[in-house]
């Protein structure tokens, strides 16, 4: 059972580094984007395209794919978001469904319904594992993607409150009119902000595609995921998506003890759950179940 | 402009506005009588057509009315397959079941509501896209439906083709009729003061005593209870039930390309929007993949330039209002014009040395 | 030539016009302040100067140079900076980070965090506290060093003493009282007339989105800039009502 709930734990990190850009983009820009996770499976496909067209291993490609990533969040604020979100709230929710609707049939027509995976090329990363004291496994890969969230989840911290940028991002997120009057760029902050996202975005596909496989339609369990993890731990902090991300493998983990088909219903039902409960606590006048801006970085 | 009257006009209905009643009743007329000179494949596109209609409106309540847009409206169409299956299952008339199951799922709505309608803007639409994805899962848990084998509506089969398919297509017809008129109704109605109140200022309306959350939930379990029918329609036409088929994005995709088409928050609109998309499906639905993307490009791109749809294009070019749900005030042009108020100043711009 | 100066302002929230053709300029080292009632137009003309509203007419000019469509962020770059009303500070973020905001259109000059919490000692042990938990009086000091942070030529101060108690209002007009000796260019809009008056060197009262007069804050009598605070000054009509 430790073993399971070590896997659980370690899972959830896959589960932050997909959920922290979703949060981290609306906290800033206030909206949630819902291409998210099929633009993580762009950046799966994309690495899977250079290992098996070009032999670029998928460790190296990310030196390819986040530059565009960060390209693609650039272009997306600048063209779309920014265009929508004038439209009011609920607009970019509308836009960003119909670009998701897009992407994964165009990934469709290009890519066909076969389902991909980079384990093959990431050699015996995808199996090995350390024996850890009380015969536990844990796997190679498992443990770099918890450390990877570790590190990307510290790095964004420190990031936005140590450097100027991230103090300017943080004034746009808490207030962009004001944050113009004193000297700050919003338009500039919201572009980077995006950018910034979807280079975790890339990050996040590339562990899709390493620890399992992904299709063309892969994308919207991946929001789902990362929508789950971020309510979850929507309490405070950018750590919080960590938590939040541990609750939802842990509770995926328990749902397949108790039935074969119960690794989804699990995760779904904490979710609901955490929602209702701080609901409830929470009393009338919700504010908003993620996190408010610049919390992030508290 | 120079001849308008000085004290402002209210007016309800207008000339267009009455010719279009009588012609949507000489429409109606019309429709119900079809079949007797539409060939069986055309009664299926018929029927297919007033499905559409109904869930763009039921989506556009929502959304357009009550600002609340979902991702997860294929929970209710998926819901009203279901619960039809379960009841026919029990041995309720086949299609008594189809209406027997839209009003369980109105009655579900109504507890998921207090829930769900605390939840703001991209929460609630993405909160809902959870809620269809944990009902998918749990109907596939059902004996009855074996996963996503699925089953089918057996019993319907007891009745003699011909006989079933123009039975479904009055019983589409029908139900779109009355869910138009029940909104339509509404609309007109002090409720739909509260829903344009709600529209222009959620909170001011909150100040002034309108029931936000009350009105509100009345669209959310409409909407429910409408799209529910819808599915319940949709399973008669094609008598099997695949979870995966019914609880599909695909369907709130098709709801948000009608409604974003036809403009969004006009009664017209969503019609408009299902006449569209089901031309568009009739000519390029076989184009597949392609279809898809451009369904979705197109959403996107009416989103980015053409926000208020077709129908809110052309009321705003011509001040067409076919079916008026609310009153128009035309101001006198003298009055309206914020530059020439008097006021003291007027004759006295000046600027003194003390 | 004038270090800022408006020509024709107009300035319209929707149909209603806030400003309705305003023309002023003001010199370095001058101090001028905007009186009049509550919706006369000086908040909105602060915020038009500063780049937050886009006028509807008319131009703004720095330094001879038209600024009228630059945005407001590279205004704050160009010298010009505002206190906005309500303070507007970033609650969730500490003192320090506020002020350092300040400095990131980046002009030279010799404000520093060391500097703002010499003028503003109050404000030293709560330098990492978010800005929410401050008191009003250390709250208003923050968004003035926030301001000052950018090295404005041009500091616009709109309602600076809003709220706080009298004694924080005499530690606030103090502080302002020695960057007015220092030589910076100030706008002040402020509802005590009599501190507005005392402070500044020149006096403009607006009524209704227009000047309603315009003068030397010594020389202006307390009278005249009441009238023309509550609209009795109707010179040239003639026409005064009861």
């Amino acid at each position: 059972m430790s073993n399971q709930i070590i896997q659980g734990i370690l899972l959830g990190g896959y589960y932050a580094l997909i959920a922290c850009g979703l949060s981290f983009m609306f906290s800033v820009m206030r909206i949630i984007n819902l291409a998210h996770g099929s633009l993580a499976v762009v950046a799966a496909y994309a690495l899977w395209f250079l290992a098996s067209r070009f032999h670029v291993s998928p460790f190296l490609g990310l030196l390819i794919v986040l530059p565009v990533m960060a390209v693609i969040g650039w272009a997306l604020q600048r063209f779309l978001l920014e265009r929508s979100a004038r439209g009011g709230a609920l607009l970019p929710i509308l836009t960003t469904f119909g670009l998701a609707i897009v992407i994964d049939n165009m990934l469709f027509e290009q890519f066909g319904a076969n389902t991909r995976s980079l384990a093959p090329y990431i050699g015996s990363l995808s199996y090995d594992s350390w024996e850890w004291p009380g015969s536990i496994y844990v796997g190679k890969l498992a443990v770099i993607m918890f450390a990877t969230a570790v590190i990307l989840l510290g790095g964004l911290q420190l990031f936005l409150t140590r450097t100027g940028l991230g103090r300017s991002i943080r004034a746009t997120s808490e207030d962009p009119d004001t944050a113009g009057l004193v000297g700050v760029d919003a338009r500039r902050a919201n572009t980077i902000a995006a950018a910034i996202a979807l280079v975790t975005v890339g990050l996040a596909g590339a562990f899709l595609g390493m620890r399992g496989t992904f299709d063309p339609y892969a994308g919207a369990p991946q929001l789902l995921f990362a929508f789950e993890a971020a309510v979850i731990g929507g309490a405070g902090s950018l750590w919080g998506t960590l938590i939040g991300g541990i609750v939802l493998a842990l509770a995926q983990t328990l749902g397949a003890q108790v039935h074969p088909q119960g690794f989804l219903i699990g995760g779904h039902a904490a979710f609901l759950v955490v929602l209702f409960v701080r609901l409830s606590a929470s009393g009338l006048g919700l504010r908003g179940l993620l996190r408010l801006p610049s919390r992030i970085a508290s | 402009m120079s001849t308008a009257s000085s004290s402002p006009v209210i007016e309800r209905g207008t000339a267009a506005s009455r010719i279009a009643a009588i012609a949507v009743a000489v429409i109606i007329a019309l429709l119900a009588i079809a079949p007797q000179f539409l060939s069986a494949g055309a009664v299926d596109r018929m029927t297919a057509l007033f499905i559409y209609v109904i869930l763009a409106a039921m989506w556009n309540a929502l959304a357009g009315l009550g600002g609340l847009v979902s991702v997860g409206q294929q929970v209710f169409f998926g819901l009203g397959a279901y619960f039809a299956i379960r009841l026919a299952d029990v041995g309720l008339n086949p299609f008594l079941a189809l209406f027997a199951s839209g009003i369980i799922v109105g009655a579900v709505s109504w507890p998921l509501s207090l829930f769900m309608l605390r939840l703001r803007n991209g929460e609630f639409a993405i909160g809902m896209w959870v809620i269809a994805a944990l009902t998918h899962l749990l109907v596939n848990l059902d004996r009855l439906v074996q996963g996503e084998t699925g089953t089918s509506l057996i019993s319907l089969n007891v009745y003699d083709g011909s006989i079933r398919r123009v039975t479904i297509y009055w019983l589409a017809l029908a139900s779109m009729t009355a869910l138009l008129t029940v909104l339509f109704g509404l609309l007109r109605g002090s409720t739909g003061a509260a829903i344009r109140a709600i529209r222009d200022n959620e909170d001011a309306a909150a100040s002034v005593g309108v029931r936000v959350t009350g009105t509100k939930r009345l669209l959310f379990v409409l909407a429910a209870f409408g799209i529910g029918i819808a599915g319940a329609l949709w399973l008669a036409t094609s008598i099997t039930f695949q979870p995966k088929t019914y609880f599909n994005v695909q369907w709130t995709a098709y709801m948000i390309f009608m409604v974003l088409v036809g403009g969004i928050g006009t009664f017209e609109g969503a019609i408009l929007g299902a006449l569209v998309f089901f031309l568009i499906e009739t000519w390029f639905g076989g184009a597949g993949v392609w279809y898809l993307i451009g369904l979705g490009a197109t959403a996107v791109l009416f989103s980015l330039f053409l926000p208020r749809g077709l129908w809110g294009t052309i009321e705003e070019r011509f001040g067409l209002h076919l079916l008026p749900v609310g009153y128009r005030v035309r101001l006198p042009a003298d009055i309206s014009d914020g530059d020439t108020t008097p006021s003291p100043q007027q004759a006295t711009t000046h600027r003194e040395k003390a | 030539m004038s270090l800022l100066s408006v020509e024709n302002l107009v300035v319209r929230h929707g149909l209603l016009q806030a400003v309705r053709g305003v023309s002023f300029s003001i010199e370095r080292g001058e101090t001028l302040a905007l009186v009049g009632a509550n919706g006369a137009g000086k908040t909105t003309l602060l915020r038009a100067i500063a780049g937050a509203h886009q006028p509807a007419a008319g131009r703004v000019l720095l330094d001879g140079a038209d600024i009228t469509g630059v945005p407001s962020h590279k205004r704050v770059g160009m010298g010009v900076a505002l206190v906005p009303e309500g303070r507007k500070l970033f609650v969730q973020m500490t003192v320090e980070e506020n002020l350092l905001l300040g400095r990131t259109a980046g002009r030279p000059g010799d404000w520093s965090v060391a500097k703002v919490l010499e003028m503003f000692p109050n404000l030293k042990p709560r330098r990492h506290a978010k800005t929410g938990h401050l008191s009003g009086g250390e709250q208003q000091a923050t968004a003035i060093g926030r301001a000052l942070m950018s090295n404005p030529d041009v500091l616009l101060l709109d309602e600076v003493s809003l709220g706080l108690s009298p004694l924080i209002v005499d530690r606030v007009y103090a502080a302002l009282q020695g960057l007015i000796s220092s030589g910076t260019t100030i706008i002040l809009v402020e509802q005590d007339l009599n501190r507005a008056l005392s402070v500044s060197n020149k006096v403009i009262c607006m009524l209704e989105g227009r000047i309603a007069l315009e003068g030397d804050s010594k020389s202006a009598s307390r009278e005249d800039v009441t009238k023309a605070y509550f609209g009795l000054h109707w010179k040239s009509t003639g026409s005064v009502p009861a």
